[in-house]
């Protein structure tokens, strides 16, 4: 009996330790990616490698057109997805009744987010470049962007709206206030810094993006910056794979220097959403 | 008295407006669908069924056989969620049921992080870093081979099923726990035999969802799996270079001229990855719709 007592408690100890180490070896290699191209891309920063032109077949000078554009697209996306996104997220929460209309739009969200991102580079081109014959340009890019982070920012925008207690939409009506007085003065102030939190992990998401980007908006090598949204533009995420695959003779320094810039970019706004987030939970009073 | 029907009618066209909106993904997911039809059912007509899933894909001899990208595609993805699916759920299980508090306060952001991470700079990592290691430990000639694909893909798909699997795992209730430790179980032998098993239904989503992110994953797989499109057949097909459908897509849409057989013959590849990761959500939507039906598990 106290054998197999100490059996199981052997078997417990054996267990737990084998889980720790699943947690280890996920967590271990996130370090070594962020700690390496922070290490060995810091040696690449400096004023012009972030403000200057790309010389010399991209081998030397700086990233600036690349970071613009990666900005330029980034904004464009989200003059296309916020208000969508915001938008199908109040249907949702505040006027959707459970009808399989309702439910069609729930499955189209989830196979949104499921549709690989080179599909939406394809989609796009046929869209947007071709059809409506906006060419490779910042407004084709954006566009398919935009379609690509609806998903995200609906479905934390849906959760932000839901965790606003029924109550205050009652009291809303109450005072005589129709629907969407209540959503507009009540509902949406409440539930504004997890909007804000979604929009920004779906834009952070928009402006990592490479496949989509691919044939609708990315210049190769183009240095200068956009003079109209209907201007091809490099972008950052492009530029890293045109830099580590596409030029021979590149030096690792502009490899990791471009791979820090994005990362660096992609991890501030990430850590970003996460404090509004933290910060407005503390916060709130319900 | 005039100012009512002013209120009404902005209700109105507000609440048209909204619903316009609502129903626009609806009306994505149709467009997107009908544009891959419009330009890839072409390539169905013009390259005959037995070409296009052939066993060649070489686009300027006229041969279009998808054949091997599917199985490269397949390949990796599975490698993947084989490492991926233990080291997910093990994660997730120590997350919910074990970890101190600083250890989840530690975890969960470094999971985010990696989520986060755009899967161009994975790849880069990869290519630089992952393959000389790939290389040097199974001595293969180069390290850009299905494999390293593999394991950035794990990597890049444990942020989803950690997640759903933790979701999965939140769902078993409490009593159950309790029963199990009250019967004199273990903590392990609890977490082992009742929950996991309870929480099993998510964890399968959590695999679909997991494994549709890694077949739709482009930019990091084009970068380390070497791009050769080979049939992976044969025992060392995991440490060959193998190419995979979204890489041929991103690879070679650049370069085709528009209208021709070839950029159909890309947009049918496209429609091949559209349906395979549409039904992979359908499938994972359904089991967490009826989950929600049910009321949870609660």
């Amino acid at each position: 009996m106290r054998v197999a007592m100490r059996n199981r408690f052997l078997v417990q100890r054996l267990g737990f330790a084998l889980l720790t180490l699943a947690a280890l070896v996920v967590v271990l290699p996130i370090l070594a990616v962020v700690i390496t191209i922070f290490a060995r891309g810091a040696a690449a920063i400096n004023w012009e490698f972030l403000t200057a032109m790309p010389r010399d077949g991209m081998r030397a000078g700086g990233i600036f057109p690349a970071i613009v554009g990666t900005i330029v697209l980034t904004l464009g996306t989200a003059i296309v997805a916020i208000p969508l996104g915001v938008g199908g997220a109040i249907y949702l929460s505040e006027y959707a009744r459970d009808t399989w209309l309702t439910r069609s739009i729930r499955l189209a969200i989830v196979n949104l987010a499921g549709i690989p991102s080179v599909v939406y580079g394809l989609f796009g081109l046929g869209l947007f470049v071709l059809l409506l014959g906006f060419g490779t340009s910042i407004v084709a890019g954006s566009l398919t962007l935009a379609i690509m982070t609806l998903p995200i920012i609906i479905s934390t925008a849906e959760e932000a709206l839901r965790a606003v207690p029924t109550e205050f939409r009652t009291v809303s009506a109450s005072l005589g206030g129709t629907r969407w007085q209540g959503i507009r003065y009540i509902v949406l102030p409440q539930a504004l810094p997890g909007i804000i939190t979604g929009i920004i992990l779906g834009l952070l998401r928009a402006a990592g993006e490479t496949a989509p980007i691919l044939f609708t908006v990315a210049a190769f090598y183009l240095p200068r910056l956009p003079r109209s949204p209907l201007d091809q533009t490099m972008a950052l995420p492009y530029h890293l794979y045109v830099v580590s695959t596409q030029v021979p003779g590149m030096p690792p320094k502009i490899q990791f220097g471009t791979a820090l810039v994005l990362l660096g970019l992609v991890l501030s706004l990430n850590i970003g959403a996460t404090m509004i987030r933290s910060y407005f939970r503390r916060r709130r009073q319900w | 008295m005039n100012k009512m029907p002013r209120t009404r009618w902005t209700e109105f066209a507000i609440e048209s407006l909204i619903r316009v909106i609502g129903f626009s993904t609806v009306g994505f997911v149709i467009l997107i669908f009908l544009f891959l039809l419009r330009e890839g059912v072409p390539a169905f007509v013009q390259i005959d069924l037995g070409n296009l899933f052939g066993t060649r894909w070489y686009p300027t001899f006229g041969l279009f056989g998808t054949l091997p990208l599917i199985l490269g595609s397949a390949l990796i993805t599975i490698t993947a969620i084989v490492i991926a699916l233990p080291l997910g759920v093990a994660t997730a299980v120590f997350i919910r049921e074990v970890a101190p508090n600083w250890a989840r306060e530690v975890l969960k952001p470094m999971i985010e992080v990696l989520a986060g991470i755009p899967s161009v700079v994975l790849g880069f990592f990869g290519m630089t870093l992952v393959a000389p290691i790939v290389r040097e430990t199974f001595g293969a000639p180069t390290g850009l081979v299905a494999f390293t694909g593999a394991l950035i893909l794990a990597y890049m798909s444990l942020p989803t099923i950690i997640s759903v699997a933790e979701d999965a795992l939140d769902a078993v209730p409490k009593a159950y726990r309790d029963a199990g430790l009250a019967m004199g179980a273990t903590h392990w032998q609890t977490i082992w035999r009742v929950v996991v098993p309870a929480a099993r239904s998510g964890i399968v989503t959590a695999v679909m969802l997991g494994m549709g992110r890694a077949i739709g994953e482009t930019m990091a797989v084009m970068m380390v799996t070497g791009n050769a499109a080979r049939l992976p057949l044969g025992l060392d097909a995991l440490f060959r270079p193998v190419r995979t459908m979204t890489a041929t897509i991103a690879a070679e849409m650049g370069e085709v001229a528009h209208g021709s057989v070839h950029y159909h013959a890309l947009f049918a590849i496209g429609i091949i990855l559209f349906l395979i990761t549409f039904a992979i959500n359908l499938a994972a939507a359904s089991t967490m719709f009826r989950k929600r039906r049910r009321g949870g598990l609660r």
